[in-house]
């Protein structure tokens, strides 16, 4: 039984459709890459998973849980747990009052929840940190402290939004060794990623979004010669046929 | 509770309702040009009306200049102001928090109603020797004069600026920073000098419409207060930053006052707006017309 | 707590006990009361303001709410004033939930201008309101000086504190917030209200319970007030002018600190009486013209208020 279970989601806006009848499933343990070219609709996905946004259409079911309908804190209560694609921690608290916050759902008491949220801290590498404001942090710090906070929340799913954007070529290595230890902690991943190096290096599986529908999805190895997505990325005058001999 | 007055009071009230509407709306309309461009409400917007009214006042007590010819004079002077409270407050806070922006022109409402105070005592003031003055009957209604000489100037002021918006290049840029503040900046516009002009132009506004509201309106300290109140709900009603929205709104606000303090009590006019304020940002946040 | 905490808060007892001994004269006592009293209710809306981020400019509801009902109780029924003062807290907080849970939804400014509306509807009807006195108001039946009927008449040095356990009551439980689960949900709420659901926090609920500890002590504020002054109308309990002068002592002193708000009043409330000595007639104004200038002058330059200042100084 799949994980998370996507059927037939379409989100408007007015007149511009954002997401057209998405399905797709994912298995627990998976990760699970969402590519596309900008405006694709992948963040508004997200959203509308998260709760943020109501679909015009579709059912979304996670762990036998169905979501639609369902407020963001409702559905982060029920195991997911997200990132933002524009960086949000709490500007003006500490690096681990932004963790313990997060962590306060499941250890009520403060003091156990601060120590719980070092853990998460030491995890992301961040913990010396821990006493800076979130505000003078670096992206790449953002990125681990937004990754802390949501792991803080005990989730079994994490969507992940734009893990190496803005980030320096030299931290990529260590957000992906991060990544892998995600995994290993048996946590599901959906990652929405630019970078196809990253990408085709931890997904086991790519599903990918142009002007709001699923045009591929599959292993790295197959999606990766999908004329429709290389169409998509670089114009047709790059989708002609792979050369013969 | 409902007590119904006789027709003709009925119909002069109507009447005079849409007319006070129509400057509502000029009032209004400064203020979600503001909104519009950088989303900040200017708490302060009934102070400036207040100024404006002090303006043409004491063009009349000092120099005995009529109200009406007071307006060019209103306008310019509360342009400046308005240029002036952008670089000085409003320029330093946009990107600040929510307290501070709230604040910032709460503090200078308050600044400038006990400056006012101060300096020129609570008394109520009026402009006697108004040029227009006076009721006038049209088809056996009575009306009054300077009431309908303002609002009809009202609705030629709210004219010339939805003109300026649409068919000026200025006036354009404006409304793109107002749509798009990073797009317009892109495209070559100085983002900064249209902040400051909307302020400018959007306190112009209440410089025009608070000269002529001196011809029949006493002119105290406090006379902003309401004002600002009556234009804030004008502004949520319409929608904030739709210029169209205030014409609407101001007149839909004006009747209702009208219609509440004739038809219920006096007491009770408020009370209908405010609680209408309450049900369009409850049921429709975004206003008739409005784009948030 | 901090060792600095603790002496400063042992040197605010001190000083606070030691006041009656030392001010001996009726005006002086007034004033050193309405400092206590208006610090407390400075540091109630704090809670929901500075703490939460929930901008509220019509607080004055629930000083009314609390004055008239343990008010209105009294004289038609003979209940115990102490008694009325928690069912002047009850109904505060219903009110504030009642208010808050349709208007929690909407942003910072439409938030701020609703809770102005609700201010001046209830304040209209209030005047408007015969069994309550209307615009004509309330005045309490002198009763013998006694704890239990809540008056004082010869020696008023038990208002004084009174006035004061409320107010430490106050910070007591800011304190306690600020320390607690509550109040790091709070802190996410007033950053960022779409990251803290991210995180499952029910946003509109704990803006509510924000709400109602602001309320309860508003209004327990209103009951004393009614108890002090013995009189009471819609013009004096809850004007618009009383919700901004609590919000500009707040934000003034320091919003969000647990000892800006009494900073703030202890500052500008002897402030405004010397302007008024200073100034005769005109003198009302001349508090405001500073209160307007400090609070542009806070909100643009130090957020912080009166107590960042300070703690600058301090070295903190």
């Amino acid at each position: 039984m799949a994980l998370l279970t996507l059927t037939g989601v379409t989100k408007r806006f007015g007149g511009v459709v954002a997401n057209y009848r998405i399905s797709f499933a994912v298995q627990a343990g998976e990760i699970v890459g969402l590519i596309g070219p900008n405006g694709a609709g992948k963040s508004t996905l997200f959203d509308v998973i998260t709760g943020y946004y109501r679909p015009e259409a579709g059912d979304i079911t996670f762990e036998n849980h169905p979501l639609v309908g369902r407020r963001p804190d409702q559905v982060n209560r029920l195991g997911i747990g997200r990132t933002f694609q524009k960086l949000r921690p709490f500007h003006a608290m500490t690096v681990l009052d932004n963790v313990t916050v997060a962590a306060l759902q499941h250890e009520g008491d403060p003091t156990a929840a601060r120590a719980e949220a070092l853990r998460y801290l030491e995890f992301v590498e961040l913990a010396d940190k821990s006493v800076n404001y979130a505000r003078e942090l670096s992206t790449g710090q953002r990125k681990r402290l937004e990754l802390a906070r949501a792991m803080a929340t005990r989730p079994r799913l994490l969507l992940l939004d734009e893990v190496t954007g803005g980030v320096d070529q030299r931290t990529i290595p260590t957000l992906l060794q991060l990544i892998g230890r995600l995994r290993d902690q048996g946590l599901t991943l959906v990652v929405i990623e630019h970078n196809m190096r990253v990408i085709m290096s931890i997904a086991d599986r790519i599903i990918a979004l142009h002007l709001g529908e699923v045009i591929a999805d599959g292993p790295p190895s197959e999606v990766v010669k999908n004329r429709r997505l290389i169409e998509a990325y670089l114009g047709d005058a790059f989708a002609r046929p792979p050369r013969e001999g | 509770m409902l007590t119904f007055p006789p027709f003709e009071v009925l119909i002069q009230g109507i009447l005079s309702g849409i007319f006070m509407g129509f400057v509502y709306a000029l009032i209004a309309a400064g203020l979600s040009l503001i909104f519009g461009l950088m989303e900040i409400v200017n708490f302060a917007h009934g102070e400036f009306l207040m100024l404006a009214m002090y303006t043409a006042f004491w063009m009349y007590a000092l120099f005995g200049l009529d109200p009406l010819l007071s307006v060019p004079i209103s306008a310019f002077a509360l342009f400046g102001l308005g240029v002036l409270v952008y670089y000085g407050i409003i320029g330093r806070i946009l990107e600040g928090p929510m307290l501070a922006q709230i604040f910032a022109t709460f503090g200078l409402a308050i600044f400038l109603r006990a400056s006012a105070q101060f300096l020129w005592t609570p008394d109520f003031r009026q402009v006697g020797n108004a040029l227009v003055a006076g009721p006038v009957r049209l088809l056996g209604i009575s009306l009054a004069l300077p009431q309908m000489v303002a609002s009809l100037a009202a609705l030629a002021a709210f004219a010339a600026l939805y003109w300026f918006i649409t068919q000026t290049e200025t006036g354009v840029a404006l409304e793109a920073t107002a749509q798009d503040r990073q797009a317009a900046a892109l495209m070559g516009i100085n983002t900064e000098r249209m902040f400051a002009l909307g302020w400018g132009i959007g306190s112009a506004c209440v410089g025009v419409a608070g000269a002529f509201l001196t011809t029949f309106f006493y002119v105290f300290p406090d006379v902003g207060s309401t004002f600002g109140l009556l234009a804030y709900v004008t502004v949520a009603l319409g929608g904030f930053g739709s210029i169209p929205g205030a014409l609407v709104a101001g007149v839909v606000i004006g009747l209702l006052e009208v219609l509440a303090g004739l038809l219920i009590a006096p007491a009770f006019k408020y009370v209908a707006v405010f609680l209408l304020y309450l049900v369009v940002v409850l049921v429709r946040p975004q206003g008739l017309l409005g784009k948030f | 707590m901090r060792r600095p905490t603790l002496l400063l808060l042992g040197l605010f007892l001190v000083a606070a006990l030691a006041v009656p001994l030392v001010a001996r004269l009726p005006y002086h006592r007034d004033l050193v009361i309405k400092v206590l009293l208006f610090g407390m209710l400075a540091q109630a809306w704090n809670i929901l303001a500075g703490y939460c981020g929930q901008i509220s400019l019509g607080h004055a509801v629930f000083f009314g709410t609390g004055a008239y009902t343990s008010t209105v109780l009294q004289m038609t029924w003979g209940m115990n004033p102490w008694v009325g003062l928690l069912a002047g807290v009850v109904l505060a907080v219903a009110l504030s939930q009642v208010i808050g849970y349709p208007c929690f939804r909407l942003r910072g400014h439409y938030f701020a201008i609703a809770t102005i509306a609700v201010g001046e509807i209830v304040q209209t009807l209030a005047l408007n309101w015969e069994a309550i006195g209307a615009a004509r108001g309330l005045s309490l039946p002198i009763r013998p000086d006694s704890i239990a009927a809540f008056q004082f008449h010869r020696n008023k040095y038990p208002y004084y504190y009174i006035v004061l356990a409320l107010l430490l009551a106050c910070l007591a439980v800011s304190a306690w917030i600020e320390r607690s689960r509550l109040g790091y949900y709070f802190r996410a709420i007033r950053e960022d209200p779409e990251a803290a659901a991210s995180v499952g926090i029910p946003v509109t609920r704990y803006k509510l319970i924000a709400m109602a500890f602001s309320a309860a002590f508003v209004a327990a504020g209103g009951t004393f007030y009614a108890q002090y002054v013995l009189f009471l109308d819609p013009e004096s309990a809850m004007p618009l002018s009383l919700s901004i002068l609590i919000c500009l002592l707040a934000v003034v002193g320091g919003v969000g600190t647990l000892w800006g708000p009494l900073v703030g009043a202890e500052v500008l409330i002897p402030l405004s009486e010397l302007t008024r000595v200073q100034f005769g007639g005109t003198g009302r104004a001349v508090d405001l013209i500073i209160y307007g200038a400090l609070l542009t002058a806070v909100a643009v330059y130090q957020p912080a208020g009166l107590a960042g200042f300070f703690r600058r100084a301090w070295g903190r």
